[in-house]
């Protein structure tokens, strides 16, 4: 590909919906237009029937599934026995996981604290705003960057031997690094990977590892907190 | 000659009791669905336009009206299980198995209370994770997002207030595990989960606190949220679209 220009300007006038429109076509995307204008329609009906129809089939399986499907009932509320284990509502068991391999302070703490102050702040934070790949530019310095904090992160949980969190944050890892390569000729998925930004991963990386720690906490704990598979239970 | 459904639809919007409920004129126009929307106490939070694009399934998936589904259902669920339940031990377990023997359709009602209870959480989540990947927390919608973070918390308390509530060993150890966790916060750890439980221990006294927080404050401050939640959708421009609107401070409403 020559090097003759980095974007093509393109000056479209449509002075009905917006007066002026100035569209900067870099090389890494098409000039193809997507969507022009917006088009609108009537909340009532067409917004408020679809929501209806959304809401009816929920309604729908929700229904179905009382009907087949009984709610839980152990027996009355005795401190002197103490079930083994016990467990909190799923939504909660992958800290009560955590709570295997770290102190009360930090999995019961710390780590939940930490999670709902970076929820709160991602819009604020320019690296979620840009939706640029993370290895477009400097890509070096980021790699470098990007092999301490991982190499750190990795050590740290080989020494407490999370091994739940190990395996999703190397495949992330993994994938983060093939989306370094730039190939002349990139695939789909390749180029695809490239465009991801550092939001994206991170957010990935948290999916993945609270989906696999709530579904050990749910699954694969018996008594004593030890490892059993669901199927020999 | 046959009417057809719109037909008896524009005969009853335009009698005048109708008229007079939903505040409406005789006719139909676009002018008039707008005012179906503006003119209702529910709706208005809601803009009178909105794009074609953000209604397609891949947009949403629909995430947020369900959870709005999934509470709306509890709300109902919840206020009939209200009518059977006291708040007491060991009343509260009795009150379950009556729920499961002796009520009408009192098990349907308590696993429709259970399941949607499941799936709210489970659809918060899904709904935080597609705004994310949508993008859609970006300028101008930065606060709706935080609105969210918070309702999520909301949602997670309600159920885990409601845990409590059936009072059997599942229930009991559930919150006992829970509120142990609570002592680990440095210095105040204890005082905190003396003030959420009303005592040292799991008792009769946790669990009037926990009805109270889930049958009253809980659902009135999710309300609220909610409320704003939704009236910030049409002030931050209407629902995003997936591609980048800079100009969307210029809403539709």
């Amino acid at each position: 590909m020559d090097e003759t220009k980095p974007f093509v300007a393109v000056v479209e006038s449509d002075a009905r919906k917006a007066p002026l429109r100035v569209a900067f076509v870099t090389r890494r995307t098409s000039p193809q237009v997507r969507a022009t204008g917006d088009a609108f329609v009537m909340t009532w009906p067409e917004g408020i029937l679809r929501a209806a129809v959304a809401v009816e089939a929920l309604a729908i399986v929700l229904v179905l599934l009382s009907l087949f499907a009984d709610a839980p009932l152990e027996g009355l509320a005795n401190p002197m026995q103490t079930p083994n284990p016990a467990k909190a509502p799923w939504y909660f068991l992958g800290l009560q996981e955590l709570l295997h391999y770290f102190p009360p302070v930090v999995a019961g703490v710390l780590i939940p604290t930490l999670v709902i102050i970076a929820l709160v702040i991602i819009p604020y934070f320019n690296v979620n705003i840009e939706a640029e790949g993370v290895w477009l530019h400097h890509t070096r310095k980021r790699l470098q960057i990007f092999s301490v904090a991982i190499l750190a992160l990795i050590l740290f949980l080989l020494a407490f031997e999370v091994y739940a969190v190990l395996a999703p944050t190397l495949l992330i890892g993994a994938c983060m690094l093939l989306a370094a390569r730039q190939p002349v000729r990139a695939s789909t998925i390749q180029r695809w990977l490239t465009s991801r930004p550092l939001s994206f991963w991170i957010m990935t990386w948290f999916l993945l590892t609270s989906s696999i720690l709530t579904a050990i906490g749910t699954f694969f704990r018996g008594p004593g907190w030890s490892w059993v598979w669901p199927w020999r239970a | 000659m046959a009417k057809t459904v719109t037909g008896y639809w524009n005969g009853l919007r335009d009698t005048r009791v109708m008229q007079s409920i939903f505040r409406g004129a005789p006719g139909a126009s676009s002018l008039h669905d707008a005012l179906a929307v503006q003119g209702n106490v529910f709706l208005h939070l809601a803009s009178v336009k909105i794009r074609r694009r953000s209604l397609a399934f891949r947009a949403t998936w629909y995430l947020g009206t369900l959870t709005l589904a999934t509470f709306l259902i509890l709300v109902v669920t919840g206020v009939l299980l209200m009518l059977y339940y006291h708040p007491s031990v060991p009343q509260a377990y009795a009150d379950m198995k009556d729920l499961q023997f002796v009520v009408s359709a009192g098990l349907f009602l308590r696993n429709l209370h259970r399941w949607s209870a499941h799936a709210m959480v489970l659809l918060v989540f899904a709904h935080m994770f597609k705004v994310f990947y949508r993008g859609a927390y970006r300028a101008p919608r930065e606060f709706n997002w935080v609105i969210g973070v918070i309702l999520l918390l909301v949602t997670l308390f309600l159920s885990y207030t409601g845990y409590l509530l059936p009072w059997d060993q599942l229930a009991f150890w559930a919150i006992t595990v829970g509120s142990n966790l609570i002592s680990a916060v440095p210095v105040l750890g204890a005082k905190i989960r003396f003030l959420m439980l009303g005592g040292n221990s799991v008792n009769a006294n946790a669990l009037l606190r926990f009805y109270v927080l889930h049958c009253v404050i809980l659902p009135l401050a999710a309300i609220l949220f909610i409320a704003i939640h939704f009236w910030r959708i049409r002030k931050d421009g209407g629902l995003h679209t997936g591609v980048q609107d800079t100009q969307a401070k210029e809403s539709h409403g």
